[in-house]
């Protein structure tokens, strides 16, 4: 249950500083220590991958090509596999617990450079993606809870019933299809025409790009990734819509709302003011909640586009049987998506003190 | 034993016979036309699965060197021996979108049975036993819960290699913990309810009192979770077969039938939109329908 603060609450609830900051951290402590278990879950699953697959893991690697039998006894004492697997665990931990988590057996870099290298790409496409699944989603549930139940709503609804539904692995396809096949509008794939070459700075193409004097180097980062955000954003569009189209309904069924329209107010600011400001605690934690949809689709968005970032990385890997890099993949996308849930977690102590009390 | 004293006298009189426990729920759903819309739909998809031998024109995987890339019959080149085209390699796209619903429907519903049944009943345990039970299933429930699903999935069948036995079993384990959750969730707040204490005094068993008293009184969430499940099922299938880690080729498998389309995207558009077609109505329709058993059987959630 979303519970909604109201502006009178928040007056006559209120403890004194002190108190608050000790609830605060309270709060902050407890639900960090829920994240430590499952922390320590997936560095277990992480761990397991590699010696859950069936065979000799030294063997699975090697691949088709076979390994010769000296090389092949080196690499299991290099890798530790000959020896007990608490012991293997406890040398894995430690070497996480330093930053090292293992080298890519394709390229032979860190996978944790790797990472940081790509990891760039997988998040200038999923905050484009958010920011279009926001700046359209938003109205449209905004829009289909004020019209409730005419064709507008119906229409709002179905269509994001729709999106909600969607193969995005075929709707980045078929997008493909119109709009740089036929149209001819936008690149097939990629973050970057080929003749530009920017120096990476933040790793975000549109702020690298603006940063370079390349001339239409920004234009190329931009249309290379209109077609993918959009892709990537149609799952995240869908569910913002249907939120912010329920929390409305059920901040405008309260007295403040009729209070408000009682006094005179303009519909306008009764709805954007007075509704929408309340209606958007829940949909911020929708919103927070998405970035597990997010990784998802980015796996699939880029792979479609062939996108250089995080997704791709990893389903080439499986191709690789590179499994030091699907490992360390795990784990890190595990602690990004941790991060973000509890970042929404606290933020949502903060804003909405009921929660932080509870528990 | 009760029931039929209470029963007696109602038959007499039909008018007031006591509302049956599934009409008012039926009712509800029958008046919304997206649901009804959609369960016509799986209605067709399923015969036309179980039909599938009968009703397609030709062999899913026969390959038909006269044929290649024909397009479907309204177009120009198209013939109605194909109606809906060729593949590349001269399958014929109609019989493969047929046979692929059969294995599409196979995997959400065996899927989701698995998932439910696996997840009813840790739920039914965690939440029952409480303590030490309880919080490991919960915990690891949780890091189910943190991977991005289809991240998850993968994982699952890096570890038991490619293939679509493997993909259902990696997308159950990708659907269980939202099972787990309800079942739990639904147990704890009956646990302490009059009934039970009522069912644990006249000496049911533990086994009875989880799956004779509590288990039906959580039953509705479930059957909606179940419903929307199998969209979710299907979708995360023909994701895995998309990535060439689910169904493998020649299985017209939605998902699979995409990837091999792929690089003819830009000279037969046939080969690309029939199978995401069926694909997005398919789930659709299972989400229309999983939509309206909310609205009907769950009304605390109704949006």
């Amino acid at each position: 249950m979303v519970a909604v603060l109201t502006r009178a609450e928040h007056r006559c609830g209120k403890p004194r500083l002190r108190v608050a900051f000790r609830v605060m951290l309270r709060f902050v402590l407890i639900r960090l220590g829920l994240v430590i278990p499952t922390l320590v879950g997936i560095t277990l699953m992480a761990f397991f991958l590699i010696r859950l697959v069936p065979g000799d893991p030294i063997e699975t690697m090697a691949g088709e090509r076979g390994i010769d039998p000296a090389r092949h006894e080196l690499l299991r004492h290099e890798y530790g596999f000959d020896r007990p697997l608490l012991v293997q665990y406890g040398v894995y931990m430690g070497r996480l617990l330093h930053g090292d988590l293992g080298r890519s057996i394709s390229t032979s870099e860190g996978v944790a450079t790797e990472f940081a290298t790509l990891f760039p790409a997988t998040v200038e496409l999923a905050l484009a993606a958010i920011l279009f699944a926001l700046a359209i989603g938003l109205p449209a549930g905004i829009v289909a809870a004020v019209r409730r139940n005419t064709i507008l709503d119906q229409g709002v609804m179905g269509v994001s019933l729709a999106g909600y539904s969607m193969p995005i692995f075929w709707w980045g396809l078929l997008l493909i299809l119109l709009f740089s096949v036929k149209l001819g509008i936008t690149p097939v794939s990629g973050r970057i025409a080929v003749q530009y070459y920017v120096e990476p700075v933040t790793g975000f193409l549109l702020i690298d790009t603006l940063l370079s004097d390349e001339r239409g180097a920004f234009a190329s980062a931009l249309l290379h990734l209109v077609l993918p955000a959009v892709v990537l954003g149609t799952v995240p569009l869908a569910v913002i819509a249907r939120m912010t189209r329920s929390a409305m309904l059920e901040v405008l069924g309260e007295d403040y709302i009729r209070t408000a329209r009682a006094k005179g107010m303009s519909p306008l600011r009764v709805v954007g003011l007075h509704a929408l400001r309340n209606a958007l605690i829940p949909v911020i934690t929708v919103i927070g909640l998405q970035v597990g949809v997010l990784f998802t689709g980015a796996i699939l968005t880029e792979t479609i586009f062939s996108w250089p970032g995080i997704g791709k990385w990893l389903i080439e890997a499986i191709g690789r049987r590179d499994y030091p890099v699907l490992q360390g993949g795990i784990l890190l996308i595990g602690i990004v998506v941790m991060a973000v849930n509890l970042a929404v977690d606290l933020t949502y102590g903060v804003v909405n003190p009921r929660i932080r009390h509870t528990r | 034993m009760t029931a039929e004293v209470l029963e007696a006298p109602s038959a007499s009189a039909a008018t007031a016979a006591p509302p049956h426990a599934w009409r008012a729920p039926w009712r509800d759903f029958a008046k919304n036309r997206g649901a009804v819309a959609g369960l016509v739909f799986i209605a067709a998809i399923v015969a036309l699965a179980v039909l599938a031998d009968v009703v397609t024109p030709h062999s899913p995987i026969l390959t038909n060197n006269a044929a290649f890339l024909r397009p479907p019959a309204w177009e120009d080149g198209g013939t109605w021996t194909f109606p809906l085209g060729t593949d590349a390699i001269g399958r014929d796209i109609l019989s493969r979108l047929i046979y692929g619903a059969r294995l599409s429907l196979a995997i959400g519903i065996a899927v989701v049975i698995v998932a439910v049944i696996v997840g009813v009943g840790l739920g039914l345990v965690a939440g029952y036993a409480g303590g030490v039970t309880d919080i490991v299933t919960m915990r690891a429930m949780d890091i189910l819960l943190t991977l991005p699903s289809l991240l998850l999935a993968i994982v699952i069948v890096a570890i038991l290699g490619p293939g679509l036995s493997n993909a259902m079993i990696a997308v159950a384990v990708v659907i269980l913990p939202h099972y787990v959750r309800l079942t739990r969730a639904a147990v704890i707040a009956e646990k302490g309810r009059d009934y039970v204490t009522a069912a644990r005094i006249s000496g049911a068993g533990r086994i009875r009192l989880m799956l004779s008293e509590i288990l039906p009184n959580c039953a509705a969430p479930l059957i909606v979770q179940a419903s929307l499940g199998v969209s979710t099922a299907i979708l995360d299938a023909a994701a895995l077969g998309f990535l060439g880690l689910g169904a493998q080729p020649p299985s017209p498998e939605w998902g699979t039938m995409l990837a091999d389309a792929r690089e003819f995207v830009l000279r037969a558009w046939w080969v690309v939109t029939l199978p995401g077609v069926m694909i997005l109505m398919t789930v659709l329709a299972f989400n229309l329908v999983g939509d309206g058993l909310r609205d009907a059987l769950d009304p605390k959630l109704k949006r």
